[in-house]
């Protein structure tokens, strides 16, 4: 990983609340941004080439031996392939077993703002904003399956009790997700479900894309464990020419 | 308790090791997932009868209940909020579902690139969506096997968030049973892994048994 600042290839900022997506090429680094602290970004990746190749809590989860997802980690498909890998994360944990907001449980704790009362500042859920990021790909409730929600935290005790951190990630923490495939992106700025903050308080989040070197044999991702070097191989192998 | 015997059952099934098995299970009846010889790995996914986009959600389910393990008295979830079925008995103790199914792609990752060709649960889920009638009726495919259940596996997460497969909790006899709030379809997969203790690297048959609500 270069040490230099990166050359940005574009910048963009997702406001509190709002969702997004896009197609990030293999070879580019996505940086997320918590501008204020305590965002939370849920995030969905598909295959462009095969939409049914998607993100798998599960694999990713098991092949790492790890019940959150941090620097040196890598987010697997459910074919085997990764689709990104963590290379920088200053906050250390994010979740993936929580799931999303939906619109009852953001009516029933924060009450109602709609865009008639309240214009754009209206109260946007997880699951409808990746819905409608879904839909634009012709994917929709079936395509819904545990997704990460980066820069939140959510431990367990040796019971399985939950715990959401509210204070986890502080303003300017930086996560670099650098794509090994194509990838259909899909994110929502929304609450984590778990926030237990009495006002409805999302927070924006700016995504920057910079090239990404080579992957280098020693790199932190790829040499995290044998699998992760054997998910390299396999994702290697899908765009050998 | 006296009405949960077999010869009261509506519905006294076996699946064999390594194999997939779908059935049926109404609003109010009682299903129970038997493991017959012990420290077997039951991969199982739910749906609404009537529309199979409603499905069992393991991230509703944890996130709802605040609560990462299943035991007795725990609900499960649908993606739509729904209570599916709740544990009303259970005489293993706790059940995974972050864990997921074996598939022969997961499995070159975790293993070895020369194990895609060992059985799987993922292939199990797609040889019974091909062929089951329930399958059919529903219109299953590969966009609807989403994160499910282990029953009987034992998959303990640490305070620092570190996950291992531990040895398996359960032993012959020890069984679940869950009561369906809505009419189910339900689709198993007897776990066929051998390159992990999560069947103590023997894959055994399970009874799966329906009785109508008292």
């Amino acid at each position: 990983m270069s040490l230099s600042t990166p050359i940005f290839l574009w910048e963009e900022l997702v406001p509190a609340g709002h969702h997004w997506s896009g197609l990030i090429r293999r070879g580019t680094v996505l940086r997320l941004t918590d501008i204020d602290g305590g965002a939370n970004v849920s995030t969905l990746f598909f295959n462009p080439e095969d939409k049914l190749e998607r993100y798998n809590m599960a694999d990713s989860l098991k092949a790492q031996h790890t019940a959150f997802l941090t620097t040196g980690h890598v987010c697997y498909s459910d074919m085997g392939r990764i689709f990104c890998s963590i290379l920088r994360d200053d906050a250390g944990w994010n979740d993936t077993f929580c799931g999303l907001s939906d619109s009852a449980q953001v009516q029933a704790h924060y009450g109602e703002a709609n865009f008639g009362q309240v214009r754009n500042q209206m109260y946007r859920n997880g699951q409808d904003s990746l819905l409608i990021e879904l839909g634009k790909y012709g994917l929709g409730l079936r395509d819904l399956v545990p997704n990460i929600n980066f820069f939140s935290k959510v431990s367990c005790d040796d019971n399985g009790k939950l715990s959401h951190h509210p204070t986890h990630s502080s303003a300017g923490s930086v996560i670099d997700l650098r794509f090994e495939m194509n990838s259909l992106v899909m994110l929502s700025t929304a609450p984590h479900p778990l926030n237990q903050a009495s006002e409805y308080s999302p927070k924006p989040v700016l995504l920057s894309a910079y090239r990404a070197d080579a992957v280098a044999d020693n790199d932190v991702c790829r040499t995290q464990c044998a699998q992760n070097t054997r998910g390299f191989i396999l994702t290697e192998r899908y765009y050998a020419i | 308790m006296s009405q949960f015997s077999l010869e009261n059952a509506v519905l006294n099934e076996v699946c064999p090791s390594g194999e997939s098995w779908m059935g049926k299970v109404k609003r109010g009846q009682i299903f129970r997932i038997l493991d017959l010889e012990g420290n077997q790995a039951v991969d199982t996914l739910f749906y609404n009868a009537d529309d199979a986009s409603e499905r069992y959600s393991a991230s509703d389910t944890i996130r709802r209940q605040q609560q990462l393990y299943l035991e007795k008295g725990s609900a499960l979830y649908s993606n739509l909020g729904q209570v599916m079925l709740r544990i009303i008995d259970d005489t293993c103790g706790r059940h995974d579902t972050l864990g997921g199914a074996c598939a022969a792609e997961s499995n070159c990752v975790r293993y070895s690139i020369d194990k895609r060709h060992m059985h799987s649960c993922r292939d199990n889920f797609m040889h019974a969506i091909a062929h089951h009638p329930y399958s059919l009726e529903l219109g299953l495919s590969k966009r609807d096997i989403t994160s499910n259940i282990n029953f009987f596996m034992n998959v303990p997460v640490s305070a620092n968030g570190d996950l291992h497969f531990a040895d398996g909790i359960s032993g012959a006899g020890k069984y679940v049973d869950l009561q369906a709030e809505m009419d189910i379809v339900v689709l198993i997969s007897n776990c066929p892994q051998l390159n992990n203790p999560c069947n103590a690297y023997n894959p055994t048959p399970i009874r799966l048994l329906v009785w109508d609500a008292v």
